[in-house]
């Protein structure tokens, strides 16, 4: 099997024709044209099994002034922890938040083209994508990643961002054949998205205020780590906290790990409280 | 069978930069200052989308002269060359001087290869984490590069706008003095009939290069803030 070389420069320093052919504002539809061995889903696959780090649980919810995406931090391979502080969590611009369940590698280079896809077009635009816009950029690029998602290296992002038009938080899913489906309140992915789920669904109310839907999203991870042995809770021995971005009308702003660490010591403590009178499960 | 007649690559040259040169100076100047916490631009530009002057990448930025789809056409090119590099190596691997020489290479080809120069006069410039770390390049329709400190006119009257420049700046002058410095000097009177003229803030472009904000330096200063700057100026 041959792996792709860059084509020769032979441009002799000039920017190449294709940098100067008019057309498209996306990012990705120039490399497909001009550098296409750097796109992820354009490379030849080995066959056989590999394994190799998985990033777990991503968990995000709405509130009146906008939407909070979190994470845990652990990537796990097979049964063993590759990583208890990966981030996978990301600002994909000022307005919107991106968090990647699945191989972690690809994850990592799909946000990053990701990032650059929108700040791409936003500069040859001079101005923003609209929300579903963006999550519309996100669904075609993990749909160029299906040859790989068939052989197990699949990458399931949760999208939210503040919709500026319509002056609400938004939250998407995918699939990995790059179906997108607006989800409402709440949503979770990764392999403790069940449990997470279940949690969101009691503790979520429509008026959260942004310290409310933090603690609710900490909550959830909290109780997606109680099960999921994928799922990575806060870790105060190392001082490792979840990754947690809220996105209002003010742009992305990811929760100071002090405000996090205090958040999971009231949760650890009401749940420390019920155990001890037998108040119940939690 | 007719023989083509024969001019001398002196002439060819000089007939080329005359041509380039007159499509330059039809348009409006472009002033770029350097300030204590950046790089500013200002031009006199009524449109709000057709823009002289915008980003490039986190630290750099480009202010172009001349005709518009020539100069629009090299700021794309631009803005994938360092989004390009940029994903390819690291962000703190895209170099103004890098992309000055992309420039420089392709004016100097299409200006002796192609039947017609590039009427264009471009500035790219990148903000340093200290003014001693300012870059400034100008770049002229036949592939030539300056390395510029201070201040730079680009258009129609850069000579005359340049003198006046010369006697207004100096190092470590704040925005608001180089906004005002700046509007005085394009709404200068061109002949010694003419009177100054004020240029209101709704007819400016003016961007800047903020060396305090964390990644992307460059923002556009429109509305409000231009006229909150201009008016304590």
């Amino acid at each position: 099997m041959s792996v792709p070389t860059p084509p020769l420069d032979r441009s002799a320093g000039r920017l190449p024709d294709a940098f100067r052919t008019a057309g498209s504002s996306s990012f990705v539809e120039f490399l497909t044209g001009h550098a296409p061995h750097l796109l992820p889903g354009n490379r030849p696959l080995p066959v056989g099994d590999l394994q190799v780090p998985h990033g777990t649980t991503i968990v995000a919810l709405t509130f009146p002034a906008g939407v909070v995406v979190a994470g845990d931090r652990r990537a796990t391979m097979g049964s063993m922890i590759a990583s208890r502080e990966i981030e996978k969590v990301f600002p994909a611009d000022e307005y919107s938040a991106v968090g990647i369940a699945g191989t972690a590698g690809l994850a990592v280079e799909l946000v990053r083209l990701f990032q650059l896809e929108l700040e791409h077009y936003e500069k040859i635009e001079g101005s923003l994508l609209s929300l579903e816009g963006k999550a519309n950029r996100l669904a075609t690029m993990i749909r160029g990643n299906l040859g790989l998602a068939m052989q197990g290296l699949a990458v399931v992002p949760l999208f939210g961002g503040f919709d500026l038009d319509r002056r609400v938080g938004r939250i998407f899913s995918y699939d990995v054949t790059g179906g997108r489906y607006e989800e409402h309140d709440h949503h979770a992915v990764g392999s403790g998205s069940v449990f997470a789920r279940g949690s969101l669904k009691k503790l979520w109310r429509p008026d959260l205020d942004a310290a409310g839907a933090v603690r609710v999203a900490v909550e959830a991870l909290v109780d997606a780590a109680d099960d999921d042995s994928a799922t990575g809770g806060p870790d105060r021995t190392r001082g490792i906290w979840p990754v947690v971005a809220t996105v209002t009308e003010a742009g992305y702003l990811r929760v100071q790990d002090e405000q996090l660490r205090e958040v999971a010591e009231q949760v650890e403590a009401e749940r420390r409280a019920t155990h001890e009178g037998r108040g119940g499960a939690r | 069978m007719s023989m083509p007649f024969y001019v001398s690559p002196e002439q060819l040259m000089k007939d080329r930069a005359d041509f380039a040169r007159k499509g330059i100076s039809r348009g409006r100047s472009v002033v770029v200052l350097q300030y204590d916490d950046g790089i500013a631009f200002a031009t006199e530009n009524s449109s709000r989308a057709l823009h002289k002057v915008s980003e490039i990448y986190d630290r750099i930025a480009f202010a172009a002269v001349g005709k518009y789809n020539e100069f629009e056409n090299l700021r794309v090119a631009g803005v994938r060359y360092a989004d390009l590099r940029g994903y390819s190596y690291d962000r703190a691997d895209v170099t103004a001087r890098g992309l000055a020489n992309a420039y420089a290479q392709t004016l100097g080809t299409v200006f002796t290869t192609e039947s017609k120069p590039l009427e264009v006069e471009i500035v790219v410039a990148e903000v340093g984490r200290a003014p001693e770390g300012d870059q400034i390049y100008r770049l002229t329709y036949d592939g030539s590069v300056a390395d510029e400190h201070g201040y730079v006119v680009m258009g129609g009257q850069a000579e005359r706008l340049g003198g006046l420049l010369a006697d207004g700046w100096r190092p470590g002058m704040t925005l608001q003095e180089v906004l005002a410095l700046a509007v005085r000097v394009l709404g200068s009177p061109t002949d010694d009939g003419a009177e100054q003229r004020t240029i209101p803030a709704q007819q400016l472009e003016v961007g800047v290069l903020d060396r305090t904000r964390p990644r992307r330096a460059f923002r556009r200063v429109a509305g409000a803030a231009l006229e909150d700057l201009l008016g304590a100026g």
